[in-house]
């Protein structure tokens, strides 16, 4: 029984070992294509050349000079992406959450069609309607404008989804009828008690759809052709253009500067983000 | 008995108007405009009134019959889904019996899952470009390390080989995502009573018969939601072939959205094929979703609700009854 057990602990200890060397090398595969990335931003265009290092070198602001030399203004593309990304996330958060307080406290006629249609239309791709909404935009004389970018955040069906079962697991209607005794209308009930109640949801939420938009690519080289209304995606699809053809250095440095934010953002906030992650798989 | 009150149900239809008023006009009018010009013969820069064609469904049977960039999209897009999906699974499922597995009491999970997760928060197009650049030739990182561990004695053209190419992108797609999978399954596990876990231990079953007999039964709404959520986002892939080689080598990386992107918005203005593209598109997402819709339907509720329903009209026929 002894040498058994023994035995079983000895296995356990092998498997353990062998489930760390994987979760380790799994984990060194996750930095290792960045880690090349913010090294090579700091090299020259030889150095890069001939061959790979793991410490960085001294060539960082040539490679700056070369990457802003060449029209890359990562500074102008980061602020039309933070434009686009906050306005769209603050239309994201604030009309789903109000939209999910509609369909958890009152009682209207079309509640259940309105749920099942949220449902219906949660997982249409934004590519299947692109060939209409750019003809509608043109029309509208709207291509190069952000609001394109930003309205449409206003009906995100998932976040609405999402909304409800938070609301449906932490709201009690008692709140809302104290409120309606002392006097409040729905609207302030919803903007100055509901809403701060949702933060964690809201929070949460936020951080998605920040990230989405920043990270959006089609739409806006749809819409976007004027070069100054460029946003970090596009700026990036600029670096694979001729003009960078043998300036390695200069295309990390550029990829180092769009990842950049992202990276400060996600070790920042992590912790929440893993556990939205968690969150959103487990909503149905 | 009545009581004084005011009817709040008009609040319900406020405070869902804007998401119904940005959704008719930014989603829904969009959609069956773009179904529209699917229809028309609706090319060139400058565009023209809408012509319905004389045959409209032309565009699509041209698309579907006569188009190889179309149908070799469509298998690109299944190909490059499948290669990712599978191995996707298949780790981020091992991974969550590993962290799960209370007999291993894995150290450090808080720490793995912020680094396995990491990839999939920074923009595609920046991954793109960097795997690109790290596959150049004839000199780049991977290139030297191959050299470096003597396994090639010569560059490789690495994104020359169709084969290759495309491994690279489902293998980005699949190290993008893997994490995010495993996240949600291990709150999927989370979630299952751990009764049914100590009754199985209890009974004697291994950490792999657990597994196939409990974890994995108890999953199967995550998985299919999973499996359904990616299909959609697979069908729609675009950030990573369409910037790491712009669909070459020989459109062996085309995917069906940059088919529909090419088609309109690169030179040839042809908006028609492109909508007929985007509304086969549309249709397979919206088989899929009809899908998950059907197999998420909360049976146990539908069940209640059914009951519940019986018991009222068998109610209210004893109180029809009682009054007569």
């Amino acid at each position: 029984m002894a040498t058994i057990q023994k035995s079983g602990t000895a296995n356990r200890k092998i498997i353990k070992t062998i489930i760390y060397i994987v979760c380790i090398l799994l984990a060194v595969l996750s930095i290792l294509p960045f880690w090349i990335m913010f090294v090579n931003a700091t090299r020259s265009t030889p150095e890069i050349q001939s061959g790979l290092s793991l410490l960085p070198s001294t060539h960082m602001m040539s490679n700056l000079r070369v990457l802003l030399d060449k029209s890359f203004d990562p500074i102008q593309g980061f602020l039309n992406s933070f434009i686009i990304s906050s306005a769209a996330t603050l239309c994201t958060v604030y009309f789903s959450s109000l939209a999910a307080y509609g369909l958890v406290t009152y009682n209207w006629r079309l509640r259940g069609p309105f749920f099942t249609f949220i449902m219906c239309v949660m997982l249409i791709p934004s590519q299947a309607s692109a060939i209409g909404f750019y003809q509608f935009m043109y029309k509208l004389h709207w291509t190069n404008n952000f609001l394109p970018l930003i309205l449409p955040a206003i009906a995100a069906p998932a976040v609405v989804f999402f909304m409800r079962q938070y609301l449906l697991a932490t709201l009690s209607l008692e709140i809302v009828e104290a409120s309606r005794v002392d006097g409040s209308g729905e609207f302030s009930t919803f903007n100055r008690i509901i809403l701060p109640l949702m933060m964690p949801a809201v929070a949460t939420q936020a951080i998605f759809a920040f990230v989405a938009n920043w990270n959006n690519l089609f739409m806006p080289l749809i819409l976007l052709t004027q070069k100054e209304k460029y946003t970090m995606p596009i700026m990036v699809s600029l670096l694979r253009g001729d003009i960078y053809r043998v300036e390695f250095g200069s295309i990390y440095m550029g990829l180092a500067l769009t990842a950049l934010p992202l990276f400060v953002v996600y070790f920042l906030l992590s912790r929440y983000i893993i556990a939205g992650v968690a969150l959103g798989g487990v909503k149905e | 008995m009545r009581r004084k009150g005011v009817n709040y149900s008009k609040y319900g239809y406020i405070f869902t108007f804007p998401f119904v008023l940005a959704f008719l006009i930014f989603s829904l009018y969009p959609i069956l405009y773009t179904a529209v010009i699917g229809f028309t013969d609706m090319k060139g820069l400058i565009p023209k009134p809408i012509h319905i064609m004389e045959n409209p469904f032309q565009n699509f049977k041209d698309l579907i019959f006569d188009n190889p960039s179309f149908r070799k999209s469509l298998f690109n897009t299944g190909l490059l889904w499948i290669t990712n999906f599978i191995p996707q699974m298949v780790l981020a499922l091992l991974l969550t019996a590993w962290f799960t597995n209370r007999r291993l009491n894995i150290k450090g999970q808080g720490v793995f899952k912020v680094l396995l997760y990491m990839p999939n928060i920074i923009t595609a197009s920046t991954i793109a470009i960097l795997f690109s650049t790290m596959f150049s030739y004839p000199m780049g990182p991977i290139n030297s390390l191959f050299q470096t561990l003597g396994w090639s004695d010569a560059p490789i053209f690495f994104l020359q080989d169709k084969t290759t190419a495309r491994g690279i992108v489902s293998f980005i797609q699949f190290w993008m995502w893997y994490g995010n999978t495993m996240i949600i399954l291990i709150a999927g596990v989370m979630g299952i009573n751990p009764a049914l876990f100590e009754s199985a231990a209890i009974d004697g079953a291994n950490g792999i018969q657990t597994f196939f007999r409990i974890t994995l039964p108890s999953l199967r709404t995550i998985l299919l939601f999973t499996l359904i959520t990616s299909m959609v986002g697979g069908l729609t892939m675009f950030d990573i072939p369409q910037l790491f080689l712009l669909g070459g080598p020989d459109d062996s990386t085309l995917t069906t959205s940059m088919f529909i992107y090419g088609q309109a918005f690169k030179g040839s203005f042809m908006y028609n094929r492109a909508a007929a593209a985007s509304m086969l598109m549309f249709g397979i997402a919206a088989i899929l979703s009809g899908l998950l819709f059907y197999l998420m339907r909360d049976r146990d509720a539908a069940k209640l609700k059914k009951a519940e329903k019986k018991y009222r009209t068998e109610k209210a026929a004893q109180a029809a009854v009682r009054e007569v």
